[in-house]
């Protein structure tokens, strides 16, 4: 099977006032048709930055970035990113509006289908009653539904999703992810997740990239069933696994 | 110490509630409207001007709110002064659109590459501070005597207040709404008229009506020294031909008929336009 997503050897800088920074260093990765691929690891490991590049608003200055073997060089719709910000959302624009505003602009539908397609996947999200509300008026969680049901109508290739849940709170994000679960049940889409939360990575993703920080490279490349599953070479379970691996120095220290 | 005791309770059912939710009484609904106690304002600001006129007692200092409005209605009637604010509006449209034209064109390369940015600070810092009226006597030099030289000052007023403010606006657009701009594959001039203005509205609303309010203000001074254009000068020269016959109702008449205008662009047309736009989008309160 070949890879829908590839990133070969790609390295990552940005500037900041006074310094350059290296976010990653050679990444490699494949992300499979209908894969949940998570980028896991602590701040400061790049997999914003990662993700970024693979939305096209970064250029790597080492290494390539290929989508259906046409390399990313600029962002388009067919990579649709759901952000962490509350403000992703048009405000101006109603919830319905907003839905249908990607697929004529973005993907050019005609009004008619694109009104179609968006109440579809408002629906999908159970935000039917709401589809005529402004943004401001409507809660953090149902926001950032509007902005996954945004996306997926687009029908990307790959959906591109930046901590999408971060900003929300624990019973809510519990939900969200409940939600984005049983939407990939439904359709199974692809998508690249970026998390820090360990847990999180490990009951959405199907797949999950760990990275270390300072510059961001490839640690590990873990299957997960979104159990928790135990390694029966080690008896440990994923999450501990996990655990170990990313925060292995500091353990070390404690135990001396 | 003993152990503080937990407790369970049973919720009250819905019936039981006496209420939760009760209308306001007419008088707050009344109130809660903008334009009622804007009015009351007025109303008492008329009051105070009528009491104080009568006190002072000098006509020739100080008419009172009737002897004003007795003369703005005769103005209305005879005195033509309907025509002088219609011609005097006349003029502002023309300067506002032009200036606004130019504004759109300044900013349109300030936010298309660097150096029209630096080229747009620059201008603004220079001339935003000029006052316009300053700039008169150069105009009647390059202009003549006539409405070229008004619309000239009257571009300069606006000009600059809304170039800086839609900049402005433009350049605190969120760095996630210009992602999810280019996000849709939108850019060039899709994005700025389908992103960066509605995005940016709020600002560009207050610098058109900075630019309006500089406008009309302009205008008014400019007239005051010079109106005399094409046979009939508009309001300014209305409240200066008054002062020299010595009728100082009249003048006080122009200058309410300045005032009308003012409040009710800015409550029937700017308001509308706010109501529609940021009030509904929530981007302001």
């Amino acid at each position: 099977m070949t890879a829908l997503l590839d990133v070969r050897g790609v390295t990552l800088q940005y500037k900041t006032r006074d310094h350059l920074v290296t976010a990653t260093y050679r990444v490699d990765f494949e992300v499979l048709q209908s894969d949940r691929f998570v980028l896991l690891g602590p701040s400061g490991c790049g997999k914003s930055t990662l993700l970024k590049a693979v939305g096209g608003y970064m250029t790597p200055v080492e290494g390539t970035i290929t989508l259906k073997g046409r390399e990313v060089t600029k962002p388009g719709p067919d990579r649709m990113m759901v952000f962490q910000e509350f403000d992703q959302l048009l405000p101006w624009k109603t919830v319905k509006q907003n839905v249908m505003f990607a697929l004529t602009s973005g993907a050019r539908m005609s009004t008619r289908a694109a009104e179609e397609k968006a109440l579809h996947y408002i629906d999908k999200v159970n935000l039917t009653k709401f589809a005529d509300s402004y943004p401001h008026m409507l809660s953090g969680g149902m926001k950032a539904r509007v902005a996954i049901a945004r996306g997926m109508a687009m029908e990307p290739d790959i959906l591109l999703m930046d901590e999408p849940f971060a900003a929300l709170d624990a019973l809510t994000r519990r939900k969200m992810q409940d939600e984005l679960l049983q939407l990939w049940d439904d359709t199974k889409f692809t998508v690249l997740f970026v998390t820090h939360s360990i847990p999180e990575a490990v009951k959405i993703g199907s797949r999950i990239l760990l990275l270390s920080p300072h510059p961001g490279q490839v640690k590990a490349e873990l299957n997960s069933n979104g159990q928790d599953k135990i390694d029966s070479a080690t008896g440990m379970a994923l999450t501990e696994k996990i655990q170990r691996m990313l925060f292995a120095d500091e353990v070390e220290q404690v135990h001396d | 110490m003993t152990e503080r005791p937990e407790f369970v309770r049973e919720l009250a059912t819905d019936n039981a509630f006496g209420v939760v939710q009760k209308p306001l009484t007419t008088f707050e609904r009344i109130w809660n409207q903008g334009y009622v106690r804007k009015a009351a304002i007025l109303v008492v600001l008329a009051l105070v001007w009528e009491l104080y006129a009568r006190w002072v007692n000098n006509e020739l200092v100080f008419p009172t709110f009737l002897a004003t409005v007795d003369a703005f209605w005769d103005g209305i009637r005879t005195g033509g002064i309907l025509q002088r604010a219609g011609h005097s509006i006349r003029i502002l449209l023309q300067g506002y659109a032009i200036g606004l034209l130019i504004a759109a064109i300044f900013t349109g390369l300030a936010i298309s590459t660097r150096f029209g940015q630096d080229l747009l600070e620059t201008l603004t810092s220079m001339f935003n501070p000029l006052p316009a009226i300053a700039l008169l006597p150069l105009a009647l030099i390059w202009f003549g005597l006539g409405t070229g030289s008004l619309i000239f000052v009257l571009v300069h007023s606006v000009l600059w207040a809304v170039a800086l403010n839609t900049h402005s606006g433009f350049k605190s657009v969120s760095n996630t709404l210009r992602m999810v701009g280019k996000n849709y594959g939108l850019s060039g001039l899709g994005y700025v008229t389908k992103i960066l203005i509605p995005a940016a509205f709020p600002s560009i609303l207050t610098g058109l009506k900075i630019g309006w309010a500089f406008a009309w203000r302009t205008l008014i001074a400019a007239e005051l020294v010079f109106g005399v254009s094409s046979g009939s000068g508009g309001l300014g020269w209305f409240i200066f031909e008054k002062k020299n016959q010595l009728e100082i109702p009249s003048v006080f008449a122009g200058l309410f008929c300045v005032i009308i205008i003012g409040l009710l662009v800015e409550n029937l047309i700017f308001r509308t336009i706010e109501a529609r736009t940021v009030r509904r989008w929530g981007m302001q309160t």
